[in-house]
């Protein structure tokens, strides 16, 4: 193009800055590795971590320098913005795969029919063997009462909000809401140990289904009201200049239509609510037997079995191995509630146009 | 200083859809341009073309030339960011940054392009608006947001916003369909006073207001929906309103479609 | 919402287009239909719904006075100054206990938390929408969200037997630069330290702020992005001028979000923190707590004065998150009038 330089006259070419080919990335990426690797062999640093740390300051510095002297400073103002982007990214990626496989793989050891069938009972924390039987049966329990009293409450709160709500008390309870989504489990957990206080009751799985209850209210209220907003005006409208009562358009009309997202928003606060430990810890306070009565004595739950198995069993590799097995159990029951719950949400969403 | 656009055989697509080709024109400076044809012709597409906005959507990828003063826009080492300062665009709704003062508004371009006193912000920011005939409404709320002027102002401000960093070309989306008539009438004067410093291509639904503005008129048309957008034909707005040589663009005009 | 025009049957005025008085016997019977909340259906429905609210509302009421009221018979015999004593001896006669080491243990670590969370996570979010190729950014905000569902108890799990073993090298690293800050002090004791904790939360309040960042910036209306392109900004320009802006007090209540999470968060703390009722200058020695870990970890043992104590203690960490959401609210809602001004 030697022709078209020649004939712009002011400024040669503003199109093309000079600029590094596309490969550059990799190879100052390279580069850095390399660098990093020496570096770390030569002063004798044994954490790989460091290795990398190191490898990518390099990165982002080589960036820079390179980028600013070849294309100018504001495309390497570009350059480090993306290269900082993408080492957050790994970096961050690092911990939560660990998490993940960690769980995985240490999870599957124990992790068969015999651990999910029996409890705890007979076996001491620190030997081998023994399942999680009985925390199924505890997490169901007190996670399904918690839903029976939470969903129906949030629920219509929510349609009162979204159908009625005006004035002083429906900006008071969508303030309170707010306020509510923000409490920490353990305070929860606390509220209910008060009234337990009061009464002189012993520990027991309902106490934790009221404090998971709580906490589960104001998650429900959030997201059925975004879906009930989300249904337009005219199917209501529609409905009542047919003469329907307002009661029956919701309950025809206004909630099936958005049905679906209801489902999804009550599932995710299922999943929410089922791995909390502290409530549990405080009011149900865990149990090595079977106790299939919710409103009567000391129950297990998964969460909770799973600290007890860290914490109470003075480092023994059988308790560990029992305790990842139980969180890929838990895992793997709040990935299903969540993916049934985004399925669903897929499958029933409302059509509003959009 | 204005310059010259040379376009051909210029075809764009969007993933595996092709949405125009074929296209050559050339469009002359200190000109003004416009583009009529069909919804889904692909005037607006092919107006992304010519600074290179079109790659920015998902799966939009074009081929052919375009040169800018014999410059290829699509030439190998041709950074789309010095495009897109060459040639300027102003969009089909009023978009002034919400978070920023009208007086930053205009200044957000220069700004990118670092080193400007602030007595040279405030002249260019001053020429700029009067440039947009917008200068006597806002002189008095400069540090106010953008957001709170009307439609039409906002539409201007945004033109004073293209015209801030001296662009050689000025790229207009049907820049009056979400306004009023009166601030149409104002946008259109304002692109008769503007042409005399840059090439201004426009794309528009309306032909009067095409027949208004433009010399130059380039009627757009697709066989079918599904088929790629095809240039019809390109001619002297005056020829193309009384006397267009192709048939299609006579219904067109005559209103037998579209 | 303009559809519960005739929401409260009580008070409801007369339809404005007849003239006629109510009590008009001809007109009784339409009169009624109109107006819906006399029919049984509707009073009950809307009891219930009303009811339900209400309800909400007298929880939220019952938690601050229980709360308040155990807090009250456990500080009325407290001998010791209940905010500035650093120790917690419930079972002396009489007892001493203050929350001053929990209340530092929790600011430090969320501070922490927050310090390393909140820029990580606005960077991935940035990477899933503007950065990532098309085909992965799906996926991985999938993953996201699916890791912002995992259980605290998972992430203690974790934190105490993957996470902690992996710190000596940093901490080292930390030790022999910065040692001298007294702040990166370390005595090679095991890493079950304040920064420990505060990167454990860091690692989970993450998928939440990433979350809710990269929501707000998916909304970020394309024609500002493309105002800042047709400009000639570069992608990080964009960003500067059209996203960043837009999204910036969204991602400030995400942060608060996260930052309420970090206060509160029990499981994960306790299974990491080598706790003692002491500040200490060093963020790598083990020691130090914070509310909810405390409250955990003295529960079993603790008689019903003990409890009331914990409760004392849970209450301003209930306060302290109140806060924390209302400030979050604050912010929510300047932007909500902000961007309804730009509609």
């Amino acid at each position: 193009m030697s022709h078209a330089t020649a004939v712009a006259d002011k400024r040669p070419s503003t199109l093309r800055g000079a600029s590094l080919p596309s490969w550059s990335p990799y190879a100052i990426a390279a580069g850095s590795v390399v660098v990093a690797v020496g570096i770390g062999l030569a002063a004798g640093l044994d954490s790989k971590v460091q290795w990398g740390l190191i490898a990518g300051l390099l990165f982002v510095a080589g960036t820079y320098g390179i980028a600013a002297k070849v294309e100018g400073r504001r495309q390497a103002k570009d350059r480090i913005a993306t290269s900082l982007v993408w080492v957050a990214f790994i970096l961050a990626v690092v911990p939560l795969v660990s998490l993940l496989w960690t769980t995985i793989a240490r999870g599957v050891k124990v992790l068969d029919i015999y651990f999910l069938t029996h409890s705890m009972g007979v076996v001491a924390d620190s030997e081998p063997g023994g399942g999680i039987y009985h925390a199924i049966i505890g997490t169901l329990e007190q996670v399904g009462l918690a839903t029976l009293i939470g969903a129906p409450i949030g629920i219509l709160t929510a349609i009162y909000l979204v159908e009625y709500g005006r004035g002083g008390l429906a900006k008071a309870v969508t303030f309170f809401v707010d306020v509510m989504t923000g409490i920490p489990s353990i305070v929860a957990g606390l509220f209910i140990l008060s009234l337990m206080l009061m009464f002189d009751m012993q520990p027991f799985g309902f106490a934790g289904s009221l404090a998971l209850a709580i906490l589960m209210m104001p998650v429900v209220v959030r997201s059925t009201e975004e879906m009930l907003k989300l249904v337009p005006n005219e199917l209501r409208e529609a409905s009542l200049a047919l003469g329907v009562p307002k009661w029956r358009t919701i309950l025809k009309v206004v909630v099936p239509t958005s049905i679906g997202g209801i489902i999804t928003g009550v599932m995710l606060a299922i999943a929410r609510i089922a791995g909390e430990t502290a409530p549990v810890l405080l009011l149900v306070f865990g149990n090595p037997f079977i106790n299939n009565n919710p409103f009567e004595g000391a129950q297990a739950s998964l969460p909770l079995y799973i600290y007890q198995q860290y914490s109470q069993s003075a480092g023994s590799t059988a308790a560990y191995d029992r305790a990842w097995a139980a969180s890929l159990t838990l895992i793997a029951f709040v990935m299903i509630l969540n993916l049934v719950a985004r399925a669903i949400a897929r499958w029933k969403a409302p059509k509003t146009g959009r | 200083m204005s310059k010259r656009i040379d376009v051909s055989g210029l075809t764009a697509y969007y993933g595996t859809h092709k949405a125009i080709e074929d296209i050559s024109m050339t469009v002359e400076p200190r000109t003004v341009t416009a583009f009529i044809g069909p919804s889904g012709c692909g005037k607006s597409t092919f107006l992304r073309t010519l600074n290179r906005m079109h790659e920015v959507t998902s799966g939009g990828r074009v081929e052919g030339k375009v040169l800018l003063d014999d410059e290829d826009l699509y030439g190998a080492g041709v950074d789309p960011v010095a495009v897109r300062r060459e040639i300027g665009m102003v969009f089909q709704r009023p978009n002034p940054f919400p978070t920023m003062s009208i007086f930053d508004n205009v200044a957000a371009g220069l700004r990118l392009n670092g080193n400007y006193k602030k007595s040279q912000l405030s002249d260019i920011v001053e020429k700029s608006l009067k440039g947009a005939n917008l200068w006597n409404e806002v002189k008095d709320r400069l540090n106010k947001p953008g957001s709170g002027l009307s439609g039409g102002q906002q539409q201007r401000l945004c033109i004073a916003r293209a015209i801030a960093v001296e662009p050689k070309v000025l790229l207009m989306d049907e820049p009056c369909s979400a306004l009023d008539p009166i601030s149409t009438l104002a946008i259109e004067d304002l692109i008769g006073e503007l042409k005399e410093r840059f090439t201004i291509v426009i794309v528009t639904h309306n032909m009067q207001q095409a027949a208004r503005v433009s010399d130059r008129t380039a009627f757009f048309n697709l066989a079918a929906v599904g088929q790629p957008g095809k240039l019809i034909e390109i001619d002297d707005t005056e020829r193309i309103f009384s006397n267009p040589s192709v048939q299609a663009t006579e219904d067109y005009i005559s209103g037998r479609f579209g | 919402m303009d559809i519960s025009t005739q929401k409260t049957g009580a008070d409801g005025a007369p339809p404005p287009h007849d003239g006629v008085p109510p009590t008009t016997s001809a007109n009784g019977p339409q009169k009624r239909a109109a107006r819906g909340t006399t029919r049984p259906g509707d009073r009950i429905f809307l009891a219930l719904s009303r009811g339900s609210g209400i309800l909400l509302l007298v929880i939220m009421a019952a938690i601050a006075v229980f709360l308040a009221y155990r807090a009250y018979l456990a500080i009325s015999k407290d001998e010791a100054n209940f905010l500035t004593t650093f120790e917690w001896n419930t079972g002396l006669v009489p007892p001493k206990f203050g929350i001053a080491v929990l209340a530092f243990g929790t600011v430090v670590s969320s501070i922490i938390a927050m310090a390393i969370a909140v820029p990580i996570a606005v960077a991935i979010a940035l990477f899933i929408t503007h950065y990532a190729p098309r085909r992965l950014s799906g996926p991985i905000a999938y993953v996201v969200d699916l890791l912002a569902a995992v259980p605290s108890i998972v992430y203690g799990l974790w934190g105490a037997l993957v996470l902690v073993p992996h710190m000596d090298g940093l901490f080292g690293w930390l030790n022999d630069y910065f040692g001298w800050t007294g702040i990166f002090s370390w005595d090679e004791g095991a890493p079950r330290s304040m920064l420990t904790v505060g990167i454990l939360l860091a690692i989970m309040i993450l998928p939440i702020i990433t979350n809710v960042s990269r929501e707000v910036f998916r909304q970020v209306p394309q024609m500002h992005e493309e105002a800042a392109l047709a400009l000639g900004a570069t992608r990080w320009e964009v960003i500067r001028m059209a996203v960043i802006p837009f999204g910036r007090s969204g991602v400030i209540s995400a942060s608060m979000l996260g930052l309420g999470r970090a206060l509160g968060e029990t499981m994960a703390v306790a299974t990491v923190l080598s706790p003692d009722f002491d500040i200490h200058a060093s963020l790598l020695n083990p020691g130090g707590g914070t509310f909810a870990q405390n409250i955990a970890s003295k529960f079993n043992e603790a008689t019903e004065y003990g409890r009331d104590a914990l409760i004392a203690s849970g209450l301003v960490l209930f306060v302290i998150t109140l806060l924390v959401n209302g400030a979050a609210r604050m912010i929510i809602a300047r932007r909500k009038e902000y961007s309804g001004a730009n509609a």
